[in-house]
């Protein structure tokens, strides 16, 4: 059914027409007066949190059950000689044993899985894996990202690039790369011609800009406790998708689907590090098996940290043309980065999808190295393509002598951020910003800086909700998606209770189940536009079977019912008008069910880009080279916000995620054993309360009519610019160009030392 | 081997292994002590811990952690362990009203000592103010720092019921979070300590409210009809 539709934000609304499906609301309207959805909503699972009697899959205690530990490799590069096992297995306690690695196979990275136990106590584990014998031959390895570009380093892999289980995802689309020694690459993208494009340029500026390593450094670590009984298996898991889990469980220990079952009621952070079962998953379940027990595997911090993942490094070189009134003609990025023994470390998002500009070259290389394996972390590729990308375009300002801000303004095809970037230079001050530089301190400067935040409405069909109304008038969600603790439990009562008209304390919803239809991951901000038009859909046909059971009633036409605000009402007859709960009592025994799989979208979602800027104040102290921000301002497009409370917290959560990487995480790999240095959190330094600057959030909300709630997810676009902003303030602090983050002193000393002192 | 380390279950050598603890940390029933050395262990050994103001008995090691004790033993899972090294205070508990790192103490430390983790915070059901806050402010997301950061909340609350912001961010400077609740815990602690209330917290900026330019929506009716609603509620009319 076709209809038309306003899209837009405020101030810029347009018709358009759509196609509506058969079964499925039309996409709310700007219009709309929603009684709980867009308020500010307490999370319906705070109180279980706060009392501590969640028992999220870390704190699952089954009887009998076994604790595992796993044995890791010490060595960057080697290949094991042998594992004997047996000390392991007959150490006191242990009731199962298991080789994770063969003998003759390679280890890649210090930190690789080798052996597993399961014994009764967790002490008792550490005892056996300390028992386990490995002869291993160590190899040559290479652990930082020049000296494994060079002809003569050490192969990480001598044949085809291969990762373990679901460690990420190295090459396997149907295009092979080429292969040059540790080097893999280019990806490339090519729009007009860039030679083209810096000719017709009146000022060109070029920089090489660097980022670190970062871990996801979820608090609840990765791991799950296996409970076999006969031949199924049930798994208590802390993952961000418990569908995967339960596929790559089956896949991996050769059983049908439908003999696993994987719960996650809540879970402690992923970040994007938790997909699958990975090495250890699988391992716990094995020895479950093995042991006749239920066994427990959660990784320690230290095996946290090395190998389950990370934000890939990268070295940036960005090239920037413009002509003199400041329009961009060319944008080329060539950009190599380490993700380990992975992939994946592309940066070109922003570059390709911020800023206008019909040339642009870009080429990504990936450089092997004896690491821990990269994976999707919050917006991959993006808070480090961001950095440089917004690095860049405030040298071209420089060099064009424009303001920052105006050369945005000129080259940013989005409205909806062109409005988002005058909204924070007015609430950050942005005009005065150079007034305020200098302090009281004459050592102490003030700089302010913005970058551009850009995402994608990743929503996507697939996911299945029910939704039953009682004949009490309760009424209940169940929908197999899992919270990672992003409050999406609580996003999904908001629209069933709006769709339905019933107060939010009605709904009952359950979750973090494999048994329940079917839910998205909670992954690249895809878990609110993929679920919240599910939920949606399931209230709406819910609503429509309650009208017509009423109607059946009253004997009347099933569309002269409606339902609406806690009220059933018969069209032209006031005295057909009763309460929710009155007419639910008139529901047979089994009620009213729907259960209905999400719409497709009603245009490709992916290039309805998710906009968002954040300005950032930052004093530099400059006897200390300490970097302190003050204040970020966070203007975001969500699509129209479910609950604006959580909403908050995950842009907050964004930032200061972004804050940390600006400024304190460095993973840390000694030269010359390829070890980790710092896997811990007192080494490796994440934002605590004290580096807690004042954030302001502002929503901006985007009615984009591509699904029934025109929601998108904001857990990736809040993080992807803080480091921009936060490297373009600190730069303006200085007057020098801050080209690399972690910004430490010594950082800031160096662009103190090497930058154009006449800036300010 | 002798006789006597037949009957005792363990060698001379175990015992010289075991873990030295103090003398508080041998309480009563605790039988394996060498009494030279006041060395426990190193097999489990009887130990009674107050927790909440109730006794548990158990037997462990004298190495097990106090962490470990709670959450592996008693199945007190509310109190979380992250590094395992003092570094996070996901850990945190009180020790006769001070706030420590569980995972830093040993089980046979404490015993006899006021243990109180989050599971006691709720007197007979009724949330503490401060749960309450965290709740109210969303001052939590995922949940996993949330019982350490309330127990170092807590500690400040019992010695200074108004704190300021910086005694705020002092006290739970130990307390990491990766999901960034910090902003919502001052709010939720501001709340407690009065300075802020429910009703005075800033609200975000509503995003429901009607594009800036109204003129420009004049003729489409469905808008208008919806300005006409919101000029309304401006005014007090609705």
């Amino acid at each position: 059914m076709k209809e038309k539709i306003r899209v837009g934000f405020e101030g810029d609304f347009q018709f358009k027409e759509i196609e509506i499906a058969a079964g499925d609301p039309a996409p709310w309207d700007p219009s709309q007066k929603f009684s709980v959805l867009g308020g500010r909503v307490p999370r319906l699972d705070g109180k279980v949190k706060a009392t501590g009697e969640a028992k999220y899959p870390s704190d699952v205690r089954l009887p009998g059950m076994l604790y595992a530990r796993i044995l890791r490799c010490p060595y960057a590069a080697a290949t094991v000689k042998s594992i004997d096992l047996v000390p392991g297995r007959t150490s006191p306690g242990v009731k199962a044993a298991l080789a994770l690695a063969e003998p003759g196979e390679k280890m890649r990275f210090a930190g690789q899985e080798v052996a597993a136990v399961a014994a009764d106590t967790p002490e008792r584990a550490d005892d056996a894996i300390r028992a386990i014998k490995v002869v291993y031959e160590p190899r040559p390895f290479v652990v930082g990202i020049d000296a494994a570009k060079k002809p003569d380093a050490p192969l990480v892999f001598e044949g085809k690039a291969e990762t373990k289980s679901s460690a990420g995802e190295v090459e396997s689309r149907a295009k092979s790369l080429p292969r040059n020694g540790n080097v893999l690459g280019p990806r490339s993208t090519v729009r007009g011609n860039v030679e083209d494009g810096f000719r017709k340029a009146d000022k060109v500026v070029e920089t090489t800009y660097t980022t670190q390593v970062q871990t996801h450094t979820a608090l609840e670590t990765h791991g799950l406790m296996a409970h076999w009984e006969g031949d199924e298996l049930t798994v208590y898991a802390s993952t961000q998708g418990i569908f995967i889990m339960r596929d790559e469980l089956a896949e991996s220990l050769k059983i049908p689907v439908a003999k696993v079952r994987v719960l996650t009621e809540y879970m402690g952070g992923g970040f994007g590090a938790k997909f699958g079962p990975r090495v250890e998953g699988v391992a716990a379940a094995r020895l479950a098996k093995m042991a006749g027990a239920p066994v427990r595997l959660f990784l320690e911090r230290k095996e946290e940290q090395t190998a389950t993942g990370n934000r890939p490094s990268s070295v940036q070189t960005i090239k920037l043309g413009a002509t003199k009134d400041g329009k961009l003609t060319a944008m080329q990025l060539t950009v190599y980065g380490t993700g380990g023994t992975n992939g994946g470390t592309g940066t070109s998002g922003p570059i390709k999808n911020v800023y206008a500009c019909e040339n642009l070259k870009v080429e990504e290389y990936d450089v092997f190295t004896n690491a821990g394996p990269s994976t999707a972390m919050r917006a991959p590729g993006h808070p480090q393509g961001a950095f440089a990308l917004e690095a860049a375009m405030d040298e071209l300002a420089l060099a064009l002598g424009m303001d920052p801000l105006e050369l945005r303004l000129k080259n940013d095809p989005s409205a909806v951020r062109r409005e988002q970037f005058r909204v924070g230079a007015e609430k950050i001050g942005w005009k005065d910003r150079d007034a305020r530089r200098k302090t009281n301190d004459p050592e102490v400067f003030r700089g302010v800086g913005f970058g551009a935040a850009v995402w994608y409405n990743t929503g996507d069909t697939g996911p299945r909700a029910t939704v039953h109304i009682h004949r009490d008038g309760s009424t209940e969600v169940e929908h197999g998606g899992q919270d990672l603790g992003t409050g999406a439990r609580t996003m999904i009562a908001i629209v069933a209770a709006e769709e339905l008209g019933v107060p939010l304390e009605n709904v009952s919803v359950s979750m973090g189940d494999t048994r329940l239809p079917f839910g998205p991951d909670s992954g690249g901000s895809a878990m609110t536009p993929s679920t919240a038009p599910t939920i949606r859909r399931a209230a709406y046909q819910a609503k429509l079977g309650l009208a017509k059971a009423i109607a059946r009633e009253w004997k009347v036409a099933p569309e002269s019912v409606s339902v609406a605000n806690g009220r059933v009402k018969g069209k032209g007859d006031s005295k057909l008008d009763v309460s929710w709960a009155e007419a639910c009592k008139l529901l047979p025994s089994q009620g009213v069910s729907a259960t209905a799989e999400r719409a497709d979208n009603h245009e490709d979602a992916w290039k309805r880009f998710t906009t968002g800027a954040q300005f950032a104040e930052v004093l530099v102290d400059t006897a200390t080279g300490k970097v302190k921000v003050e204040r970020v301002v966070a203007i975001h497009d969500c699509g129209v916000p479910i609950n604006v409370l959580t909403t908050e917290s995950q842009i907050q959560g964004g930032v200061l995620q972004g804050v940390s990487y600006a400024l304190y995480e460095d993973r840390v790999l000694d030269r010359g054993s390829g070890r980790m240095l710092n896997p811990n959190v007192e080494q490796y330094k994440i934002a605590g309360a004290l580096d807690c600057p004042q954030i302001d959030v502002t929503l901006v909300s985007v009615w984009d009519g591509i699904n029934n709630t025109n929601s998108v997810g904001i857990g990736e676009p809040s993080t992807v610019p803080t480091a921009a902003a936060i490297g373009n303030a600190v730069s303006h602090a200085l007057g020098a160009r801050i080209t690399k983050i972690p910004i430490t002193p010594e950082v800031v000393f160096a662009a103190i030392q090497s930058g154009p002192g006449g800036r300010s | 081997m002798s006789d006597d380390e037949l009957k005792s279950g363990f060698t001379r050598r175990d015992l010289v292994r075991g873990t030295l603890v103090g003398a508080i940390a041998v309480g009563a029933g605790t039988k394996v002590v060498a009494a030279e050395t006041g060395a426990i262990g190193p097999g489990p050994v009887p130990l009674e811990l107050k927790i909440n103001g109730t006794v548990q008995k158990l037997s462990v090691e004298p190495r097990v952690t106090l962490v470990s004790a709670l959450r592996d033993r008693l199945g007190m899972t509310g109190t979380k362990s992250v590094c395992g090294r003092g570094a996070c205070g996901s850990c945190t508990v009180l020790i006769d009203g001070k706030a420590v790192c569980s995972c830093l103490t040993l089980a046979h430390e404490v015993g006899g000592r006021e243990i109180t983790t989050i599971e006691g915070l709720a007197a007979d059901g009724r949330l503490s103010a401060v749960q309450q806050a965290f709740i109210e402010a969303d001052a939590l997301q995922c949940g996993y720092c949330t019982s350490g950061m309330i127990m170092s909340c807590k500690v400040l609350l019992d010695s200074n019921p108004k704190p300021n912001r910086d005694q705020i961010r002092a006290a739970v400077a130990g307390n990491l979070c990766r999901c960034g609740t910090y902003p919502h815990v001052f709010d939720a602690m501001e709340r407690v300590s009065g300075v802020r209330t429910a009703e005075s917290a800033p609200e975000g900026p509503d995003p429901r409210r009607l594009p800036a330019d109204r003129d420009a929506f004049r003729d489409d009716p469905r808008v208008a009809a919806a300005i006409l609603e919101v000029l309304a509620d401006e005014e007090g009319l609705a």
